[in-house]
């Protein structure tokens, strides 16, 4: 085992890294910007060095400083959190370069992840499902036509130059796709200067749900249940549960055995996650492996007794994995709510400044990831995940109880917060029923367009 | 139509001010260039939030306060346009 890990990261995740570290008597290193001289973590590690400006690609995204800092302070391991250098394979190798070890995916697996074409080609010839699409571009309609019979209607028709979901259009039937295609066509000509078009079905109202995966070095695979991460805005998730209202068991054991599949297919090392779309019809399709501790991990940590970050090290550390899911004392429903320092009434603008008031909440069934305290002022550079919320009992409607009264107790002012939006969901019949998809969260609040002055 | 009438273009909230799209792209704008409203004049970066700073008149840029990428407080003075 190690004898001192240097956390590479800052804000609730650096917190998380630093209590495991010290439950396990190893001793940490704390990394900080200029602009984090005031930040929690520094005063809970048993070592703090300064790794530059406040600007994160000068401090955070600073890989030799960081690699500087673990030699001067003789860490032997450095743990990345998620973000920032976590999933960047340049990291993972400077830090082998280097002989520290990176608590994480070998470099390869990031290198993978990062790959999101040969990602999905290796899972297809691994039997993991993907979503139907075009092998490549496709060129001339009558192309188009006899693709989208194969793949199944609906079907997503978007430039193959494009990004950013612009030129995507949906078409529900042949008659639609022989109307659209010429005009996307078109479109991908004058927004991109190529007027290739790739073709995906559709999936129609879906759910995200993802599975944790934890693997050593020797080859072996574990799955540790789903996550339930549908209700998102713009692709950030907000509230996370496990297990998932949707998920039958027999879904269950086919997605986990589809992810340990994925994880063996790319020779995964430590802790990952592998993220898939369900449709209405229990059909999943692999969409990414994300390969770092996950911010909603928590929720997997109540529901399985398994401390991740903990498996981590371990596994790091050339620990051997010796269960799996069944094995796991399984119990209970988690919930948490990611708060934001955003304003929901104003389009999620940022909230910035000094919590003059904080009071959280506490009591059975909440655990509360935060770096927050009274009199902090919360730096400009970050990001605005200022606390995670999570609510555990045996049973959803339990956790939802628990969740919802929580919520009540917590104060941050003046800062604007995602408080009071989590707290009208919590009364909301059909989150209360488990019935959502991705795109739940509109009916709180609009999909506004910040170009729209 | 020019009246030589001055107008100041303030930050909205606190954040890194960012005069070019990406570091490799050129600055949106340059003192003496000719703007039009609703013409983006520059970046303001708050937690990770990138909001596009509006020109709130037609005009000509007369001064460019912050350097690029430094960090600003609310209401920290940005732009002067003279109106035309």
């Amino acid at each position: 085992m190690f004898n001192k890990i240097l956390v590479a990261n800052r804000g609730e995740i650096a917190l998380r890294v630093i209590r495991a570290c010290r439950e396990s008597g190893i001793k940490c290193v704390a990394v900080y910007s200029e602009a984090d001289e005031a930040s929690l973590h520094l005063k809970l590690a048993d070592e703090q060095i300064c790794i530059g400006p406040a600007i994160s690609s000068k401090s955070y995204l600073n890989i030799e400083s960081i690699i500087n800092a673990a030699g001067q302070t003789g860490a032997e391991a450095i743990h990345p959190g998620y973000g920032y250098l976590a999933e960047k394979e340049e990291f993972a190798q400077a830090c082998a370069d280097n002989n520290i070890v990176f608590i994480g995916p070998t470099p390869e697996n990031l290198k993978l992840a990062g790959d999101k074409i040969t990602a999905k080609k290796i899972m297809e010839e691994a039997g993991v499902p993907v979503i139907p699409s075009s092998p490549g571009g496709v060129i001339s309609l009558d192309e188009a036509v006899g693709l989208c019979a194969e793949v199944g209607y609906p079907v997503m028709v978007k430039a193959s130059g494009g990004g950013g979901g612009r030129g995507i259009r949906i078409c529900k039937d042949e008659n639609v796709l022989r109307e659209d295609f010429p005009i996307a066509k078109a479109e991908a000509a004058a927004a991109f200067g190529n007027d290739e078009l790739y073709i995906e079905k559709f999936v129609q109202e879906p759910r995200h749900i993802e599975f944790q995966i934890l693997a050593d070095r020797f080859g072996n695979v574990a799955h540790l249940g789903e996550r339930e991460c549908t209700i998102q805005r713009r692709y950030q998730k907000l509230i996370e549960e496990s297990p998932s209202p949707r998920l039958t068991p027999e879904l269950r054991t086919a997605m986990g055995d589809a992810a340990i599949r994925a994880g063996n297919a790319v020779n995964y090392f430590n802790a990952g996650t592998v993220e898939f779309l369900l449709d209405k019809n229990d059909n999943f399709y692999f969409m990414e492996v994300n390969a770092r501790i996950q911010v909603e991990h928590p929720i997997t940590e109540l529901t399985t007794g398994v401390d991740l970050v903990k498996e981590q090290i371990r596994l790091a550390a050339d620990g051997k994995l010796d269960f799996s899911f069944e094995d796991l004392p399984k119990r209970g429903w988690a919930i948490e709510c990611r708060i934001n320092a955003e304003d929901p009434d104003r389009n999620f603008l940022p909230s910035p400044g000094v919590v003059e008031k904080y009071q959280p909440p506490g009591g059975y069934g909440v655990r509360l990831d935060t770096h927050l305290y009274q009199g902090y002022e919360l730096p400009i550079f970050y990001d605005s995940l200022i606390a995670k919320l999570v609510s555990f009992d045996l049973t959803r409607d339990g956790a939802i109880s628990i969740m919802r009264r929580a919520l009540d107790e917590f104060i941050i002012s003046p800062l604007k917060t995602t408080i009071p939006l989590y707290r009208k969901i919590m009364d909301d019949s059909s989150f209360q029923k488990g019935d959502f998809h991705t795109g739940y969260i509109n009916k709180f609040v609009p999909d506004e367009d910040e170009d729209e002055d | 139509m020019a009246n030589g009438k001055k107008v100041e273009v303030r930050a909205p909230m606190s954040g890194v001010f960012y005069r070019r799209p990406a570091p490799d792209q050129p600055p949106y704008v340059e003192v003496g260039d000719t703007v039009n409203k609703k013409q983006v004049l520059a970046l303001l970066e708050t937690m990770k939030v990138f909001q596009k700073v509006k020109c709130p008149v037609n005009g000509k840029i007369l001064e460019i306060v912050p350097q690029s990428e430094t960090p600003l407080k609310d209401d920290d003075l940005m732009f002067i346009i003279e109106v035309g």
